[in-house]
């Protein structure tokens, strides 16, 4: 199978230099990026086996001594290529704050409680069928200093690799139905409400499971599809 | 119409997830200076069995005002000093079974990151042209809505002025892709720094 990854996928990402998220003021290239043609470079990338996680890694609930606080959830999905083909076998890294909007990080000011039972950073590998699966606790909203009285969105960071260095993606997942929403630029940094939609995750109440712990869904869609054959190719 | 999920900012507290022993500012708990987690991918890339050149890069990530950038992670992809990617993508036979090629480093206070590695051969490029060796670049930081992809490219190469990527570069910025040697001690040290924006601003391709 021969991956090809269009640019116009692309289309539905944020633009580097978004003002209403003011970071981006300063860190967002001012020339024009060079387009080149893809090589084995760019159309190979790192490879992950199974011993890059250990069992219960994809359990934040369970990584210190006691039970964390806050509301315990199951998030899980599946890696999917542009064909909606999985993607198995693929690293997926997550972070997030505490149920309290609280990051272990000495540069988090938030005052906010930390909780000794909680770092807030889980990891798995895909399967066969490109699922994966983390139980972890919903992250609180939190402030911070962008513009007057800003809030992010409860959210989840998501680290993916996918079958090619072009296939690399950090992205953050929401919940669904935030009030924040309308005041985050961030989020909104993303322009076409469809693909905003694609980082709200779904509340999944098969999955649920009764008197310990609410589900969520959240597929995530890499770059990459089946080459098409060539107009050359007359039969 | 592609469906794929959009792209947002690593943001600034990504060290504890993906580089929980890389160098920037944080104490996790007090006493501590690295998180008890274990990295998925480190700054040194040199396994037991990998054969070539040991060298070391160096730089700092800037942005447009100059000033370092001490929350950016930087992931790089190479070959191997035969020129082969440890991917099934690369199918020809791979002499150094357990280099794999990939690094991650976070930059520190300074916006210093360093990576040690071993030179990469040369690879094939388009039209059955080989490219000159060369290492892909990818930056994540805060303010960064996406990642940004460029390359390093070594000063003492003679190929790199057939190279197919680097001649489709405006030849005044060429020279932002290419590190400049500084040897200390035995070890090859490139440095290689990464100007984000404005003067000089190094070249970043989309791809
Ligand atoms: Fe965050």
């Amino acid at each position: 199978m021969t991956l090809v990854f269009p640019k116009e996928s692309l289309d539905a990402f944020p633009k580097h230099l978004t003002p209403g998220y003011r970071s981006t003021v300063k860190r967002s290239p001012s020339k024009p990026l060079i387009v080149v043609p893809h090589t084995l470079s760019e159309l190979t990338g790192p490879v992950y086996g199974h011993d890059a996680v250990q069992e219960g890694d994809n359990d934040l609930t369970k990584q210190h001594k006691g039970e964390p606080l806050g509301e315990r959830i199951i998030v899980h999905g599946h890696v999917y290529d542009e064909d909606k083909r999985p993607v198995p076998d693929t690293l997926v890294e997550i972070w997030q704050a505490n149920a309290c909007g609280r990051y272990v990080h000495n540069v988090d000011q938030h005052p906010a409680p930390l909780d000794p039972n909680f770092t807030g950073a889980g990891r798995a590998i895909t399967d066969k069928n490109g699922y994966y699966r983390f139980i972890t606790v919903k992250p609180g909203a939190y402030p911070w200093g962008n513009h007057h009285n800003a809030w992010r969105p409860n959210h989840i960071h998501f680290s993916v690799f996918g079958h090619s260095f072009l296939s690399r993606l950090v992205t953050q997942m929401y919940f669904p139905g935030d009030y924040l929403f309308p005041f985050d630029p961030i989020f909104n940094s993303v322009t076409e409400e469809k693909a905003r939609e694609r980082m709200v995750s779904k509340f999944d109440l098969e999955n649920t499971i009764p008197d310990w712990a609410l589900c969520f869904r959240f597929d995530i869609v890499l770059r990459g599809r089946e080459a098409t054959p060539q107009d050359t190719d007359k039969h | 119409m592609s469906e794929i999920t959009p792209s947002q900012t690593v943001g600034p507290f990504f060290a504890y997830g993906l580089a929980p022993h890389s160098r920037c500012e944080w104490r996790p708990e007090q006493g501590k200076d690295v998180y008890d987690w274990k990295n998925t991918a480190t700054a040194d890339l040199v396994t037991a069995d990998t054969s070539g050149t040991k060298i070391r890069i160096e730089g700092r990530v800037l942005d447009g005002d100059g000033m370092p950038i001490n929350d950016a992670m930087l992931e790089i992809w190479q070959a191997d000093a035969q020129g082969r990617y440890a991917h099934p993508a690369d199918n020809r036979p791979r002499p150094n079974t357990r280099f794999m090629g990939f690094g991650r480093s976070a930059t520190d206070k300074n916006g210093v990151f360093s990576f040690d590695t071993i030179k990469p051969g040369s690879v094939p490029g388009p039209n059955g042209k080989a490219q000159a060796p060369h290492i892909v670049f990818c930056i994540f930081s805060r303010g960064m809505l996406r990642q940004i992809y460029t390359r390093l490219y070594f000063p003492d190469e003679a190929a790199n002025a057939g190279d197919p990527i680097l001649t489709l570069v405006p030849p005044d910025r060429r020279g932002t892709l290419i590190a400049s040697k500084e040897t200390q001690g035995e070890m090859p040290v490139y440095r290689f720094d990464i100007r984000v924006q404005g003067d000089n601003e190094t070249v970043f391709f989309e791809i």
